[in-house]
Order: structure tokens, then C-alpha cells, then sequence
């Protein structure tokens, strides 16, 4: 396997998503709106693609903007639907997701007769050609650096997310852990709902050039959810699903490269292999965590081992 | 804007292709507005959405498995096998995290259906390399080829339609009993694991055909949309699987046709759309369950609930002022100063106004001196005893059997003879005269104090 | 005018009007659909008193509470707390909820949880302080869960759990509590030593309501009761209010054994 500078850039941008995500999951995954996440980076991505198509793949202030309304709506249509129609809340937000993007099609299709739009790129981005944007050239210890947008665009996102989670961090727990009890303390987690949930589309939106918006769903739930189950406590949890990420966006990488070979191929789409190196740690902390693990928890029962 | 022969010609689905269109569509439409049903109500209607995604790597799988084989890997039946494969594969593994570990069902569905789906994008990556592979053929299961279908997508939709409404039928009242009170349906010997089993088993087979004809989103949108719909419209499973059959087959019918004469609407995103209006429709007109249809109902009842209180003070008022000797007999109307009655209950000045108007509008009361002053007349005295009366009778009821009475109380003093009987108001009124030392007055003693005026 | 034995509420005298009482709720009626769960409530609690609101399951009891905590709209009715809208009187009223409503596998411990009660005072990105924790540890103390501070809240048991929302309750200071059944999953020790908290509350003049199930208790712990079968039955001190007619009209022919018992109960309290 070869590595080359283009390489370590595409793990620093993967790492760069994978984390912003994560942090937000966190708190989708404890307020049982794992779905919301993906809800929303299915309703953007109409927007998205157009936005692609009009401005060529550059992620521009108008399209933030535009992804911030989308998964605000996203999430009040679906609020609006559940709560006045009385309506099951996971087919509140299917019908609005498919509608918000069936919506976004049909605006793409009017207005592609021009360009040739590669709706893969949009599903599961280019990851692999992002580090060809460069538009920074600092020196570093006597080297040029050849920072690419993405990169730059990420970090801002990521330090966006990273200051909203310490600034709300106890506002954040207890609308996720108790939202009655927030409102009779004055606290509107309503306010924090929308607030989190514009995030995600910003996210969605930063990311999806680099990863694409699947695996803006996976890197929201994957590594918040392994984090749930090795830790009990709040802020040890964001940190671990951050790590995680990391973890995902390095394996991943490294296993596109590597992996096909096995097989007799040549390399593929490294975030579909984010996605899969993923599901392979959550699996193996699912099985393995010290105290909420599947085997740990089989050997408690079957030995009687006192719980801690 | 096409002419109007154009317009004829789809609709009389003169041409080939669009015939085949809408049909396959039709057949869809019914056959996910039925499973869509069942889905609502078991409250798992993202099943769609996590099966559509999980099914991705089957198919990748599947045609890798083809290409081994010896084949050019594209055979719809194989590729179906290899999507429903792993579409039941990562619904059991949503069932297996929610059941062994502290993980949720949604974000349970959510790592599953990420997971695969990258899964899936990853050996597409690898296809898109191999010789035989372009994965043009294989990318419909993502977008469809709603605008090229064959005729052997749509025999696999008659199949698999036919099959979804016949297993519906005949075991409708165990799959009713399962989603209304599972529970309920294990205690009487009913195999749940196993109707549940089926139920994903029809879900599975008509998700993996449909998407590889309309697309992920649409499958998605088919099997919630619809059922959503016709829940508005009736209370009745049987009544709201028809209904969401037939809206989901004219959801295709309209999506598709308008597709076909209208340029550059693509029928996928037209389909869903229909469907998104029918919703929206049914959300706010539905009979039964519509937000107009609540709203008219609440004002109706806030109405009849001003009306009943404000006769009941009324009556109260003129009760309280006659003596007590002459309590056996009728009661004597006189007029009722304006801010007696005000301080009788927490309304406010506008909403009192408001109440009277309605009521002298109806002939039950007039104003005197100028407003200060309210009689009523010889009907408004009638109504008032008989309110005042059902109303005492009711609350006597709830003192007398408090242990039934919650689950039979109704806020409508009109209908206590409804709900409970005429012999038991017989009872009710003879117990009351029983206990009171009140003479042959229609309208028994209050079974609590009344508030003396001031 | 026919007395059936009812106490007749009225919030009279100068002790029980506008801002030095804590709860006046008049004509509440709370429904849903054509159904009402709630019925044309009027009641007064005056300062200091230790409030319990019995009644039959349905009853609506729960349902009262939230009404008067805005958490669920009402049908009509006013509710003044200290003489103000609720919206306006936050800070002086403390929530005790029913023991459902939360995710046990929330990564917070106990110390977590009973420090949310001081976040209406923290005020928005401040962090949790040492004051706060100080607060929450003295809650904890109180309620004898000092040693469990930092065990995960799915490793306390029932009736530990119930004790770290009280404490929460407690850090507070609230003038005025509302706790729904906060004795439900408790053994009969532990009960004891709440009771002798909430009646330390007592001491310092705020206002305890408990929606409690248990009939044999009331006169032993609560000077004020309120009888509720959607609507009020009685309300009143309890040695005038809690008597066999007054329980039979709430529950209707479900109490034998237990009005019995409540009547020896009474007549035994000094």
C-alpha cells in the first residue's frame, strides 16, 4: 500500500466529518432521534445536489443557509405533523423527509437540463478528490502546507459543534434527559431541539461534499451509540464518540486501500468503508465493553459475578 | 403544456411504455398501502427506510455472486434474493442491538441502515471496477427506472400484489389482533413471533421489488404516506387498508400519468408527491380524524358547555332567591342582574356576552335595561330545569357508584338518559327524593351547597 | 339549602387570598376529546400545610397537577400560584414527577441529577459549580443517599431513585412543591424518613401537595387533604374532611377494609 500526502488529507477531512457529527449524535442518539438525524440529511440533499450543480460542488453561505432552513423544517413539519394530526411520530418524519425530497428533485430535474449530475457523488460524496481543492498555503516548520476547502470548512463546522456542546452542555442534558422538567425550570428545550437540529443540517451540509450524506447518518449515530455503551458518564461519552470517529475515519481509509486487494480488487469509496469500519467497532464494543458488553453481561448471569 | 390529444392518449394509456408505467405503479401503490397499514399501527413505519437501505449490499452480493457464477450477474431474481437477504439480515440485527444491549430502536435502525447502506456503496465502488460490472443496472435499486420498466417487472408486481392482498385477507383478524394488543394475542396461543415474521417477510419482498422499479425514496414514501392518509378518514382497520390501498395506487396512477405528459417531472418524485397531497388532505378534512373536523368539534363542544353552564347558573340564581316554601313550586321567572350571573363562574366579561348573544339568538333568553338585566323566557326556564336537572342527576350518579362512574362520565349533561339508561335516572331521581325533604320539584336539591350570591 | 356533610371550600379570610396563598385553582376543567379528566375544580391551599390528593386510578389526580404546572392545556380555569400565573412563580415551585418519565439509561449519576434542580438559578452557560454540587450533595445527605452520588441512575434501586428526584426536589427551595406519588416503589422505613423531611419543609412554611395512594397513611402524615374523583369530593383539614362518607363518595364501594382502617386510624391520631 502507498501512502501519499493526498491520503493523509483525506483521513484528516474524514476525521474532520466523522467528529462533527459525532458530537451532535450524542445527543440525537439519548433523545431517541437517531432518525431525526437521517430525516434531515435526506431532506437537504435535493438542496444540496442543486446547489452542487448551480455552484460546482463549492459550499457557499447561501447553501448553509439554505440547509439550516431545510432541517429546521424538517424538524417543525415533523413536530406540527406528530403533534396537531396525531400522527405516529416515525411516519411524521417519513412523510416529510420523502416529501421535502421528492420536492428537491423535481427542482433539480427542472434545472439540470445543463449540467450531467452525478447523483452518486451527492449519496456518498468524493472524498478522494477533496484534497485537489487546495486554497491555503501556509508554511509549517519550513514545509508548504496545502490545506484544501474541505478541510477548512470542516474544522470551522467542527469547532462550531464542539463550542455549542460546551457552552449547552447541561442545557443539552437536561432537555435530553428531562424535558418536563426543563420547562417547569423555565429552560425551553423546544429552543434547543430546533437549535440542535439546525446543526445537523449544517453539518449535513459541510460534510456531504467530503463523505456524503449517508455517511453523515452513520458518523451521527455510530460512534455516539458505541460511546453509549461504554461509559455512564455524559461528557466521557462525547468524548469517546469523538475518538471513535477518529478511529472510523482512519480504518476506514486504510481499509479501502487495503482490503479490496484481498479479494483481488483495487481500492473503493472510502467513506462506504467508513461506514462499514463503523459497524465493525460498534460491533466488537458491543460484544466486549466492560460493563454494558453482550459477553460481559452473559457471563454475569451465567457466573453470578456481583455488578459493580 | 401538452395538447389535449396527448393528454387523452395517457390517459387512455394508449402508449406501451406508459401503460406498463402506471400499472406497475398501481399494483405498488396498493400493495404498500396495504403493508403500510399494518406498519402504522405496529408503529414501525421506518421499517421501510431501514429494509430499503439494508437491502443495498444484497445486491451487490448477489450480482458479484452472478458474475462467479458464470452469468453477467444481473438477474433479477438473483439480485432480489441477495436484497431481500440482506434486508431481513439487518432487520434482525436492529431486533438483536435493541434486545442485548441498552441501544434504542431508533438508533438501532440508524446503525443498521447506515452501516449496510455504506456496505453496499463500497461494493458498488468495487463492481464499478470489475469488467462485467457497470453498475448502471444495479444503481436502480437506488433510483429506480421508473420510466423504463419491462414486463417482467411487472408480472414480479402482479405476483407479489396478489400474494400481499390474499395473505391480508385471510388472516386479517389475527394480523388486526396482533397490531391492536400483542400482548393480548400471546396469552390467546397466537404465534406472534411468527405473524410478525410474515409481516416483515411481505414488507421485505414488497420493498426489494419495488425499489429496483421506483427507487429508495419512493418505496419509503409508499409504505407511509398512503396509510397515513387513510388513517384520518375511519376507525376501522378494514375500511383504512382499503382506503390506503386505493390512495396509494391512485397516488401512482396520478404521479405517473402527470409524469408522462408533463416534460422533465420525474414519475418517481411526482408519485410522492401525489401521495404528500393526499396526506395533506386527509390531515386537515379527514372525518374522523382531521384537524378541521377536531377544531369544529371542540368549538361545538365549548359551545354547548357555555350554554349548559350558563343556564345552570341561571336556574341556580332563581332557585336560591324564591323561598323556601314556595320551593314546591315551579320556579318564578324574574330578571337576573347581568353581574350576578358574572360572578357565578371564572368567565370573563366578552366571553359572558358572547354566551348570552348565542342564547337570545336561540330564543332562550332577553335582555332588559339596556343589558343590565337578563330573563329568560318561558323555553330558556324549560331548557335550564332540564340542564340543572341532568346535571345534579349526574352528579348524584358519580357520588352513588364513583367506582363505575369515570369511565362513564360525559362532560354533555344532555345525554345522561342516553348513557345511562332511563331506569337508572328513574332510580337516580327516586333516591334523590328520597334524601331530600324537597316536594315533587322537577329538578332535585344540589347535591352540594350552592354558593350564596353576594 | 340541603348540607350533605360536605365541607364548603371557599378561600374567605384574609389568610387565604391572592399573594400569601400558594395555590387557588377555580373552575378547572381539563378534557380530552368529549371526555373530561378533570371537572370544574375549585380549590385553595393556604400557606404551610402538608396537602395529600387521594382518589380512585383515573381519577385525576396526576392530571390536576400538570394542569397546574402548565404541562398539559386546560379546558377552562384559572390557576394562581402566590397570586400570579405560573409562568411568573417558577422559581418558588418544586416539581416531583412520577417515576416513569425518564430514560434510566441516561449516562447521568445521581449527583447529576439532583444538581439539574439548580439550573434555574445557574442561569444559561454557566457551568455546574462547586456551590451547585454542594447543594446537590446536601440534598443527597438529606434523603441518605450521600454514599450513591456518583452511581449511574439504572444502578439505584426503586425506591433510590424515587429519593434522588425528591432531593433534586428539595435543592430547589421552592415554597412550593407538587410530588406525584413520590412514595409509590418505597418501603415502609424509607417512607418514614421522607415523611419526617417533607414535614421539616413543613416547618419552614412551604406548602407540600402529594398525590399519595396510600389511604391508611393520610391522617398520619398530611394535615390537609383533598378528596378527587374528577371532581373535588372535599377539600379541607383532614380531621374534618376524611372521614367514611366522604371516602365512599370518592371511591364508591371499593373501600371495606381500608375506610375501616382509616377510621381507626383517625380516631387513634391525637
Amino acid at each position: 500500500m502507498e501512502w501519499y500526502n493526498l491520503d493523509t488529507w483525506i483521513v484528516v477531512i474524514g476525521a474532520l466529518a466523522a467528529v462533527a457529527c459525532a458530537v451532535l449524535g450524542n445527543f440525537l442518539v439519548l433523545r431517541r432521534m437517531s432518525m431525526m438525524g437521517d430525516a434531515i440529511s435526506h431532506a437537504v440533499l435535493p438542496g444540496l445536489a442543486l446547489a452542487f450543480l448551480m455552484t460546482g460542488a463549492r459550499a457557499s453561505w447561501t447553501m448553509f443557509l439554505g440547509a439550516a432552513l431545510v432541517g429546521i423544517m424538517t424538524a417543525v413539519f415533523t413536530q406540527w405533523i406528530s403533534r396537531f394530526g396525531k400522527v405516529d411520530e416515525g411516519a411524521s418524519m417519513g412523510i416529510v423527509f420523502t416529501t421535502l425530497f421528492a420536492a428537491g428533485l423535481l427542482l433539480i430535474v427542472q434545472a439540470a437540463d445543463h449540467v450531467d449530475l452525478d447523483p452518486g457523488c451527492v449519496l456518498y460524496g468524493a472524498i478522494e478528490l477533496t484534497p485537489l481543492d487546495v486554497v491555503w498555503r501556509p508554511t509549517l516548520l519550513s514545509a508548504v502546507l496545502e490545506v484544501p476547502r474541505a478541510a477548512l470548512i470542516l474544522s470551522g463546522v467542527l469547532l462550531v459543534n464542539v463550542c455549542f456542546v460546551l457552552l449547552f452542555f447541561k442545557e443539552l442534558r437536561l432537555c435530553s434527559f428531562d424535558p418536563e422538567l426543563a420547562t417547569t425550570l423555565g429552560i425551553n428545550s423546544n429552543l434547543m431541539h430546533y437549535l440542535l437540529m439546525t446543526l445537523v443540517a449544517v453539518t449535513t451540509v459541510a460534510a456531504f461534499e467530503a463523505v456524503g450524506s449517508i455517511i453523515v447518518i452513520a458518523m451521527l449515530i455510530v460512534p455516539a451509540a458505541a460511546a453509549h455503551l461504554l461509559t455512564d458518564r455524559l461528557w466521557l461519552m462525547v468524548l469517546f464518540s469523538a475518538l471513535i470517529a477518529i478511529l472510523c475515519a482512519v480504518s476506514g481509509h486504510i481499509s479501502a486501500l487495503v482490503v479490496p486487494g484481498f479479494f483481488g480488487f483495487a481500492d473503493t469509496s472510502t467513506s462506504g468503508m467508513m461506514a462499514v469500519m463503523a459497524g465493525v467497532i460498534f460491533g466488537l464494543v458491543a460484544l466486549f465493553a466492560p460493563r454494558h458488553g453482550i459477553l460481559v453481561r452473559m457471563l454475569r448471569r451465567t457466573r453470578k459475578i456481583p455488578s459493580a | 403544456m401538452p395538447d389535449v390529444s396527448e393528454i387523452w392518449d395517457v390517459i387512455l394509456l394508449r402508449d406501451y411504455n406508459t401503460r406498463l408505467v402506471v400499472f406497475c405503479t398501481m399494483l405498488l401503490g396498493c400493495a404498500c398501502g396495504l403493508m403500510g397499514g399494518f406498519l402504522l399501527l405496529r408503529k414501525r413505519s421506518l421499517m421501510g427506510d431501514t429494509l430499503s437501505h439494508a437491502a443495498l449490499p444484497g445486491v451487490g452480493f448477489a450480482f458479484m455472486f452472478g458474475v462467479w457464477m458464470g452469468g453477467d450477474g444481473k438477474s433479477l431474481p438473483l439480485l432480489l434474493c441477495g436484497a431481500a437477504l440482506t434486508g431481513l439480515l439487518g432487520c434482525a440485527t436492529v431486533l438483536f442491538i435493541r434486545n442485548q444491549t441498552r441501544i434504542k430502536d431508533d438508533a438501532a435502525m440508524g446503525i443498521v441502515l447506515s452501516v449496510f447502506f455504506g456496505a453496499g456503496i463500497a461494493l458498488l465502488g468495487l463492481i464499478q471496477t470489475m469488467p462485467k460490472g457497470s453498475a448502471a443496472g444495479l444503481e436502480s435499486f437506488i433510483y429506480g427506472k421508473t420510466a423504463s420498466m419491462v414486463m417482467q417487472d411487472f408480472k414480479l408486481l402482479v405476483f407479489i400484489t396478489l400474494s400481499v392482498v390474499c395473505l391480508s385477507l385471510l388472516l386479517f383478524k389475527e394480523l388486526r389482533l396482533l397490531c391492536f394488543d400483542e400482548k393480548f394475542a400471546a396469552s390467546l396461543g397466537l404465534p406472534v413471533r411468527a405473524l410478525d415474521l410474515l409481516l416483515l417477510g411481505l414488507v421485505t419482498a414488497v420493498t426489494v421489488a419495488g425499489m429496483q422499479s421506483v427507487g429508495l425514496i419512493l418505496i419509503i414514501a409508499f409504505l407511509i404516506t398512503p396509510a397515513a392518509a387513510a388513517r384520518f378518514w375511519t376507525d376501522r382497520l378494514g375500511l383504512m387498508l382499503i382506503l390506503s390501498a386505493a390512495i396509494g395506487g391512485v397516488s401512482g396512477w396520478l404521479g405517473a400519468s402527470l409524469s408522462a405528459f408533463l416534460p422533465r417531472l420525474p414519475a418517481g418524485a411526482m408519485i410522492v408527491l401525489v401521495a404528500a397531497l393526499f396526506f395533506l388532505a386527509s390531515l386537515l378534512g379527514g372525518i374522523k380524524r382531521g384537524v378541521l373536523v377536531r377544531v369544529l368539534r371542540q368549538r361545538s363542544l365549548q359551545r354547548r358547555i357555555g350554554r349548559q353552564h350558563l343556564l345552570r347558573a341561571l336556574y341556580e340564581i332563581l332557585e336560591a332567591a324564591s323561598p323556601l316554601e314556595s320551593r314546591s313550586q315551579p320556579i318564578v321567572r324574574t330578571p337576573v342582574p347581568f353581574r350576578f350571573v358574572r360572578g357565578r363562574r371564572s368567565w370573563s366579561d366578552v366571553e359572558l356576552r358572547k354566551i348570552l348573544k348565542r342564547a337570545c339568538a336561540d330564543g332562550l333568553l332577553r335582555h332588559q335595561q339596556g343589558g343590565d338585566e337578563i330573563m329568560l323566557t318561558e323555553a330558556g326556564l324549560a331548557q335550564a330545569a332540564k340542564m340543572t336537572r341532568n346535571h345534579r342527576l349526574w352528579e348524584f350518579y358519580l357520588i352513588e357508584y364513583a367506582e363505575v362512574a369515570t369511565s362513564r362520565v360525559d362532560r354533555d349533561a344532555d345525554t345522561v338518559e342516553h348513557v345511562l339508561g332511563h331506569e337508572m335516572v328513574a332510580r337516580l331521581e327516586l333516591k334523590l327524593k328520597k334524601n331530600s325533604q324537597v316536594g315533587p320539584n322537577p329538578v332535585p336539591a344540589s347535591p352540594h351547597p350552592i354558593q350564596p350570591i353576594d | 339549602m340541603i348540607n350533605n356533610g360536605l365541607q364548603p371550600f371557599n378561600c374567605d379570610g384574609p389568610s387565604l387570598t391572592g399573594q400569601q396563598t400558594p395555590l387557588i385553582v377555580r373552575d378547572l376543567t381539563v378534557a380530552y376529546n368529549r371526555k373530561p379528566v378533570v371537572w370544574d375544580v375549585d380549590l385553595c391551599i393556604p400557606a404551610g400545610k402538608m396537602v395529600a390528593i387521594v382518589g380512585p386510578n383515573g381519577a385525576g389526580k396526576s392530571t390536576l397537577i400538570k394542569a397546574c404546572l402548565d404541562l398539559i392545556p386546560r379546558s377552562s380555569g384559572e390557576i394562581s400560584i402566590y397570586g400570579s400565573p405560573y409562568r411568573q412563580q417558577r422559581k418558588r415551585v418544586g416539581y416531583v414527577p412520577q417515576r416513569e418519565s425518564v430514560d434510566w439509561d441516561f449516562p447521568v449519576s445521581a449527583l447529576d441529577v439532583v444538581a439539574m434542580g439548580t439550573y434555574g438559578q445557574l442561569g444559561w452557560f454557566r457551568r455546574v459549580n462547586k456551590r451547585a454540587k454542594a447543594l446537590a450533595m446536601q440534598a443527597l445527605d438529606q434523603v441518605g443517599l450521600l454514599d450513591y452520588a456518583d452511581r449511574q441512575i439504572s444502578q439505584l434501586s426503586g425506591g433510590q431513585q424515587q429519593r434522588t428526584f425528591l432531593a433534586r426536589a428539595l435543592v430547589q427551595d421552592a415554597d412550593l412543591y407538587f410530588m406525584d406519588e413520590p412514595f409509590a416503589a418505597v418501603d415502609a422505613a424509607t417512607e418514614r424518613a421522607m415523611v419526617e423531611l417533607l414535614q421539616h419543609l413543613q416547618q419552614r412554611g412551604k406548602t407540600v401537595l402529594v398525590v399519595h395512594h396510600d389511604l391508611a397513611t393520610v391522617p398520619q402524615y398530611f394535615d390537609w387533604t383533598v378528596l378527587l374523583n374528577m371532581r373535588i369530593v372535599a377539600a379541607g383539614p383532614t380531621a374534618a374532611v376524611f372521614n367514611q362518607e366522604n371516602l365512599r363518595k370518592t371511591y364508591g364501594g371499593q373501600l371495606t377494609l381500608l375506610s375501616q382502617a382509616a377510621e381507626a386510624l383517625l380516631k387513634s391520631s391525637p
